[in-house]
């Protein structure tokens, strides 16, 4: 035991002190060029200082964002229409391929149903909870507790939920899975496994995404509330409007730019979803989602074409996004 | 993030506030929000008391029953952490790795971006908007749509065919997970921090100037220290991306065990052992340990980078 254990720490050793090396030395040598760009910069007169801030501050991340997604980007648009080795032009084959195979056709169901799903449920029961903890006395553990899963990686959550949906399969035994054991207190005689039935499964791991996501949509929320003017509140009181009357006709109209941010940010994030489908299901039995299948494609079939062709789909989706959030921001920034 | 300071308020009003609340805070939207907060975290508490449950507990009972029949191990632990061999390596091996990933992946970015945004926010320059709006437009593109382009580049060193890098040989080290995540965290960052930045009272930097200072020492002396809380924000933000990525690190790591992060080894242990669940519950907790503690030791500013980006009045 003992030995086994010292020659472990050995291997163990032995893989770790080089990385090591690696990371003290890219750290360092990060560093040192930072360092050395600084005394360069201002060692320099006046006049080189004027051409010299632009290679320094500007020029890194534009050369960064440049190669590393304008120019991908492209890259990928033009590889969708070309074949699995990106060898010949093909057309719009694999736009083809995907609006036609059944299975993939599942998976563009699966991602809208997924895009509409968890904006709406994180986003409403989100703004639930911030209404019912606005004013509540110790409402700072209650949001803490729901604000938690968005520290947990999508794995580490998958984790969590696929062990509440465990199934055992054995009726006599007891069972481990807390989805099951609710499911027969409630008095059904013999759950399913649940990961493995279509389409229920799709909408438990959407569950999880809503887990996630609430407590952002929480905290944003939250946030937007607290800025609604009291005399407002107050007015309102005085005019005997109901609670609910309250949070329909003046809560939420006065917060209504927050949500629509909250909403396109949680949609954006749900898109591009990826690792929770791919621990829980794999994306086996009717769960996959395009992000998911674009891996498969490109990454296990090997095939660049319809890979692209997916992560172009993908972006298509995010587009409307993209124009609406640049007219808010030239909107801002004109009203300034 | 204006909009967020909170507004000036006589002492009449904060009263008004308090008295306010009292009428308020219905009972009934208290238990809700209760009621929500603990079936938020029945899921989490259930995987760490099964996770200190022995492996012949944990397959014949449900983790409740731990209650009335208390039965505690730390064996769990002790195997995931410790045993292991050259070809599947302890998850002790895997904390390492995702501290290497993380710390560079999380300092590069931040340092880039702020030099982009000090340059965005302060320098006169033509086609600084167009470039502006390019890099917020940057912010929602899917990770996806570079992944092939971007792995070829790093193996081969070649954009659209075209050897524009010798052969580096770099995959396989964690210098493309590296680089794709500062690439990939550039948008956002820049686009915070330049929010940030630009609130910088203008007098302030133009008496620097006035006083000779360059346009280095003007970011070396004010600019910096002035953005460190915008920088501290967003450096909690970056650290859990990064540490809870599992895109990146499949996709960049190259499939290289000795280099992999802790969420690809879990993934892949769900894959090999889904029902494992005495190494695999133990194992999640592992890697949620340093995010929940980074989490709440700093949850305030997590929340004020998270508002930074959302929040508009």
């Amino acid at each position: 035991m003992l030995s086994s254990f010292l020659t472990n720490r050995a291997t163990g050793w032995e893989i770790i002190a080089p990385n090591l090396t690696i990371t003290i030395f890219g750290l360092l040598t990060f560093a040192a060029v930072i360092f050395l760009m600084f005394v360069i910069g201002e060692r320099s007169n006046v006049k080189a200082q004027e051409w010299i801030k632009y290679l320094v501050f500007l020029a890194p991340a534009l050369v960064l964002l440049t190669i590393g997604l304008i120019y991908p980007a492209i890259r990928t648009l033009i590889l969708s229409f070309m074949d699995a080795r990106s060898e010949t032009f093909i057309g719009l084959d694999n736009y083809v391929w995907a609006f036609t195979r059944p299975e993939i056709l599942i998976v563009l169901r699966n991602t809208v149903i997924w895009t509409l799903a968890v904006p709406i449920f994180s986003t409403s029961i989100g703004l639930a909870i911030a209404y019912f903890t606005d004013r509540m006395k110790r409402g700072a553990w209650v949001k803490s507790l729901i604000f938690m899963p968005m520290a947990i990686s999508f794995v580490g959550a998958s984790i969590i939920w696929r062990f509440v949906y465990q199934y055992e399969p054995n009726l006599k035994k007891e069972d481990i899975g807390l989805m099951s054991a609710i499911a027969k207190a409630l008095g059904v005689e013999d759950p399913p496994n649940w990961l493995l039935e279509a389409p229920t499964n799709t909408f438990l791991l959407i569950a999880v995404m809503v887990w996630i996501q609430t407590g952002f949509a929480m905290v944003v929320l939250g946030a937007a509330m607290k800025n609604i003017p009291d005399e407002i509140v107050e007015a309102s009181m005085l005019d005997g409007a109901s609670q609910w009357r309250r949070f329909s006709q003046i809560t939420v109209p006065m917060i209504r730019a927050t949500i629509v941010v909250v909403v396109t940010t949680v949609l954006i994030g749900t898109l591009k979803v990826f690792d929770i489908v791919r621990t829980m299901t794999g994306g086996n039995f009717q769960t996959n989602v395009i992000a998911n299948e674009m891996f498969n494609q490109a990454f296990q079939q090997r095939n660049f074409g319809t890979g692209s062709a997916l992560a172009i789909l993908l972006f298509i989706g995010v587009i409307p996004i993209v124009i609406y959030n640049i007219r808010q921001l030239r909107r801002e920034r004109t009203e300034r | 993030m204006t909009a967020l300071a909170p507004k000036p308020s006589g002492l009449q009003l904060t009263k008004g506030r308090k008295k306010m609340k009292d009428v308020f805070s219905s009972p009934w939207a208290s238990f809700a929000a209760i009621v929500i907060a603990i079936v938020w975290t029945v899921p989490t508490f259930g995987l760490l008391v099964t996770s200190f449950r022995p492996k012949s507990d944990i397959v014949t009972s449900g983790w409740w029953t731990f209650f009335s029949d208390p039965n505690v191990t730390s064996e769990n632990y002790q195997s995931v952490f410790l045993q292991g061999n050259a070809v599947t390596p302890p998850l002790s091996q895997y904390i390492f790795n995702s501290f290497a990933i993380t710390i560079p992946a999380a300092v590069f970015p931040l340092t880039i971006a702020v030099f982009a945004a000090y340059a965005l926010a302060w320098f006169e320059f033509k086609g600084r908007d167009f470039i502006f709006f390019t890099i917020f437009a940057l912010q929602v593109i899917p990770l996806q749509l570079t992944l092939i382009p971007l792995l070829q580049l790093f193996a081969r060193g070649q954009i659209a065919g075209v050897q524009v890098l010798p052969d580096m040989e770099i995959t396989g080290s964690y210098i493309p997970i590296w680089i794709a995540h500062t690439i990939f965290g550039l948008p956002l960052a820049i686009f915070l921090l330049h929010n940030f930045l630009r609130q910088i009272p203008r007098e302030l930097v133009e008496a620097a100037r006035v006083d000779g200072a360059g346009w280095f020492m003007l970011f070396r002396k004010i600019i910096f220290p002035l953005s460190l809380p915008a920088i501290a924000s967003f450096a909690i933000f970056q650290f859990l991306w990064v540490w809870n990525d599992l895109l990146v690190g499949l996709t960049f790591g190259g499939g290289v065990r000795e280099i992999a992060p802790l969420t690809v080894r879990l993934a892949e242990m769900v894959g090999t052992r889904g029902s494992g669940w005495e190494v695999l519950t133990a194992g999640a907790f592992v890697s949620m340990i340093v995010p929940l503690i980074v989490f709440f030791a700093l949850q305030k500013y997590f929340v004020r980078g998270l508002l930074a980006g959302s929040v508009k009045g």
